[in-house]
């Protein structure tokens, strides 16, 4: 990467480019055993069959090859051995932001969290490399039985939810970097919405990555029990490293009969992450999960989040926005599992690949034998800015039978330049007439967002275009 | 002995091919045995029903019982310029008097020994980058003849070269080759046909080389007709130079299983390449079809559409790839592929890909899966038509619709034909 380009996007960087130093009480070390494992495991006070799991996972990870054979290649840039696996100041999360340590206060304070949470949010939990550092949830929507606390918390007081949902979605060895989240996991959220109720506002988590040549292994349950609806966000930034940093998160959604799940990302990593993510939903009669996808930061992301149709008439839907700039890789897409009658499905994915940024959509859409009234639509659109730039979609549709329909568009343009140029001749500068344009590109998916995040969003964008024309 | 056996060249390649062909067969007959099998693991083979290519079982053809019934039913078109029969890797008839002046038309081997700088220029270059690569070794090590079809600048053919090759025999081998240069500014119109002289199973491994040189048009339509019980190989490659038009249809009639690889590279500013397919499916038949439409050069345009329609349990799997490369600039692609589900048990995976690496191009794909529409239907019985027949009758509609890219009135009312009669619809 040329000091040019990085000029052009440390502009935006800058939100999550800073790092106050932090005394860690656990550290597992550098590099990935079974020592690691135990580790993490006695740190976090795991019962027998968590510590089974995470070293059965880790049996599977180390067996797995790489999936290099359709993946980027970068992937074989990833040194597992010179990762840190395990970081933290204590397993259990603050209540209050008063108790959070100095330094670990002053970085979410400056990234706005605890503002958001007194406007707009239901609940927050707040994740510093292992583990939360602050967790809670509104006290009205607590009364209303909503669980909202960490994965370790989860599997300790919640154990008869925890353990009838946990790895069901998303089993170990689903592919090599779920196994490596199952291994090592810590951190994440564990929802559990009672039936019937709906929560008004946002649960937002917000994962900060602070030390360098570390890994990031959240795990997020979430069940919404029937009848139920829960919006789930979650923000991500890191210091930007000279050394590779691994983000590997397993996030489960269950949405019982009826009930809606929405989940938010915000993906704003800096461009030393790489950001693999296993993400899936299981969406009985009459569910809906919504995935809302933004993927800005990070080196290499690759992610595509998933709806298992389980029930009849459940429904699926994924919204996606990825702008891969200078030295980027957005590798995002969906799948959606059409497992019963009359179940629907909707993609929208667009990206918009920079310099030498490259977008690519993988997707899969799987109507099997003897089902009836199933449908999906696809739409993908690419714009790509710059002559080096590349775009790449990949879409698998697979149909059986008779009765369902399936429809799969895609296009690739570029910013028309009488659009420009109409707006140059009214004054508008080149770089604003393209953020413009861009932002007119993506407006519609934008407008999915939650407010609070389109507004930070579309300023995310103009950075990212700004300096970059020409 | 069985065909993937090794085995000594046979005599008649002794003393057809020149030496350095046959040092060439050598080395692919190598390649082929030290290629690794395809597994569905290999991205181009995803989905693909690997256990339908055993080829132990097959035997290279013998020589075929009767040449003259061959000759005989070898009928396409009212009106042709020119026509080769082959039958069971040999060439059984050659008609090629009224070809213009300077065309040549012969077999490959005849090409070889003849116009050894041609052949040198076009047979086999365009590597196999579509998953096929052990498949076409082997075609080349067992190659024995095939049509070579060279069209010299600024040439006309008015009426359409056809070329029939026929397999005879149970478990029978067949490697069919078509080559085709059309120089600059020529013009032609190429027929092959694949048939089956018995209705047994066979194996054919086919490979087909288009080559258009600035501002030549080429129309070709290959009709595979080989049963519903055999394993079949087609690989085609089309490079398209500057200001040159190509216009390739592939029809499947038959086939148990057949993987059909095309691939369209567009090396010349202004090139244009058209890639259709039209495969009624049926029975438990398979097929399996890989597309890339590569744009090296700026200003060029490709236009793919395959139609699909699915009865019984019949299967189908599209995977097309638009790649543009680097500075091909003002690039307009466009993919398309249909599925008509007409049974439960059918299955239609699709794999629409691009590949875009310049930026000031135009590039769309879509794949649909979808059934008859029932509005259709009614509307049909309203007027009388039985179900069953308003059925076939929109799936034949569903066909003609890709035979109206067809520039020639001839070829498609012939191909229509075809299609109707296949489809038991009284041709209209």
């Amino acid at each position: 990467m040329s000091t040019d380009t990085e000029q052009d996007i440390s502009i935006d960087r800058s939100i999550g480019d800073f790092r106050y130093d932090v005394d860690y009480a656990f550290d597992a070390g550098t590099g990935l055993s079974e020592r690691t494992i135990d580790y993490i495991s006695d740190v976090k006070g795991d019962p027998d069959w968590i510590r089974a799991f995470r070293k059965d996972a880790y049996r599977r990870f180390v067996e797995k090859p790489m999936p290099t054979h359709w993946a980027s290649h970068d992937l074989d840039n990833i040194v597992f051995e010179n990762i840190r696996y395990y970081l933290s100041q204590g397993t259990a999360p603050k209540r209050s932001w008063d108790e959070v340590p100095e330094n670990v206060k002053r970085t979410f304070e400056r990234l706005g969290i605890p503002e958001q949470e007194r406007k707009f949010l239901a609940g927050v939990e707040a994740q510093f490399d292992s583990e939360a550092a602050y967790s809670n949830i509104k006290k009205a929507v607590g009364e209303q039985g909503v669980i909202f606390v960490g994965s370790t918390e989860g599997l300790h007081k919640h154990p008869e939810i925890f353990r009838r949902w946990f790895g069901k979605v998303i089993p170990t060895g689903d592919n090599k970097f779920s196994a490596l989240n199952s291994a090592v996991f810590s951190g994440g959220s564990f929802i559990y919405v009672p039936p019937g109720v709906k929560v008004k506002h946002p649960l937002q988590a917000y994962f900060r990555i602070n030390a360098e040549s570390f890994g990031q292994f959240e795990r997020t349950l979430i069940i919404a029990d029937e009848g139920s609806e829960v919006m789930y966000m979650e923000g991500c930034t890191a210091p930007k490293f000279e050394t590779t940093t691994l983000h590997s998160a397993v996030v489960e959604l269950v949405a019982l009969p009826g009930a809606k799940i929405q989940y938010v990302t915000v993906q704003n990593w800096s461009p030393n992450v790489f950001n693999l993510v296993t993400k899936r939903g299981l969406a009985h009669e009459e569910a809906e999960i919504k995935w809302i996808d933004c993927n800005i930061g990070s080196r290499l992301t690759m992610k595509y989040p998933s709806v298992v149709m389980k029930g009849r008439k459940a429904r699926g839907e994924v919204i996606s926005i990825a702008l891969a700039n200078d030295g980027q890789h957005q590798d995002t897409g969906a799948k959606m599992i059409h497992a019963a009658n009359e179940t629907t499905s909707n993609i929208v994915s667009k990206s918009i690949s920079v310099g030498t940024g490259r977008a690519t959509y993988r997707g899969l859409v799987h109507v099997p034998r003897h089902l009836k009234g199933c449908k999906n639509n696809t739409e993908c659109d690419a714009l790509l800015i710059s002559s080096h730039s590349r775009t790449d979609t990949y879409p698998a549709i697979s149909v059986r039978g008779q009765g369902n329909a399936c429809q799969h568009e895609a296009s690739v343009s570029q910013i028309s330049e009488d659009q420009i140029f109409y707006m140059q001749q009214r004054g508008i500068s080149e770089g604003a007439a393209m953020s413009l344009a861009v932002n007119g590109f993506v407006n519609d998916l934008v407008q999915q967002f939650p407010m609070e995040y389109s507004v930070e969003l579309k300023r995310l964008i103009d950075l990212e275009m700004e300096g970059s024309v020409g | 002995m069985s065909v993937t056996a090794t085995e000594p060249v046979s005599k008649e390649a002794e003393q057809n091919w020149p030496a350095w062909f046959r040092d060439q067969q050598t080395s692919a007959w190598a390649d082929y045995e030290g290629s690794p099998d395809p597994t569905r693991k290999d991205e181009p083979w995803r989905f693909s029903n690997i256990g339908a290519i055993g080829l132990a079982e097959f035997q290279p053809a013998e020589s075929v019982t009767s040449e003259g019934r061959l000759i005989n039913i070898s009928q396409g078109l009212a009106d042709v310029s020119a026509k080769l029969v082959f039958g069971n890797n040999a060439l059984l008839h050659q008609d090629v008097e009224r070809l213009p002046h300077g065309v040549l038309l012969k077999s490959l081997e005849a090409a070889a020994r003849e116009d050894e700088e041609l052949f040198r220029k076009f047979f086999m270059v365009q590597p196999i980058e579509l998953g096929s690569h052990k498949y076409a070794s082997l075609h080349q090590a067992r190659l024995s003849t095939g049509a070579f079809l060279y069209v010299p600048k600024n040439v006309e053919v008015a009426l359409p070269v056809e070329i029939f090759h026929w397999i005879e025999g149970e478990n029978a081998s067949i490697f069919p080759h078509t080559l085709v240069v059309c120089g600059e500014n020529s013009k032609v119109t190429v027929i092959d046909h694949f048939k089956s002289a018995d209705g047994k199973r066979a194996f054919a491994c086919g490979v087909n080389d288009l080559h258009l040189e600035q501002g030549a048009q080429l129309n070709y339509v290959a009709i595979q007709e080989w049963t519903r019980e055999s394993l079949a190989f087609h690989l085609n490659s089309t490079i398209v130079g500057r200001d040159a038009s190509s216009t390739a249809l592939n029809i499947n009639f038959g086939g148990g299983f057949v993987r059909g690889e095309s691939l369209s590279r567009l090396i010349g500013e202004g090139a244009r390449s058209v890639m259709l397919s039209l495969n009624p499916m049926d029975g438990e038949r398979q097929i399996d079809q890989r597309t890339l439409q590569d744009h090296a050069a700026p200003h060029a345009s490709s236009d793919l559409l395959y139609l699909n329609s699915l009865d019984d349990a019949s299967r189908t799997i599209f995977a097309g790839l638009i790649k543009v490369e680097p500075g091909a600039h003002k690039t307009d692609a466009y993919q398309k592929v249909r599925n008509l589900m007409l049974s439960d048990q059918a299955e239609a995976n699709s794999m629409p890909g691009l590949e875009i690496q310049a930026d000031d191009v135009r590039c769309t794909h879509g794949a649909t899966s979808g059934e008859i529409n029932e509005d259709e239907l009614f509307y049909m019985q309203a007027r009388g038509i039985r179900k069953s027949d308003g059925r076939r009758l929109i799936v034949n509609g569903f066909f003609r619709s890709l035979l109206e890219r067809l520039e020639s009135g001839s070829l498609r009312t012939y191909l229509g034909g075809m299609v109707s009669k296949k489809l038991g619809v009284s041709s209209a």
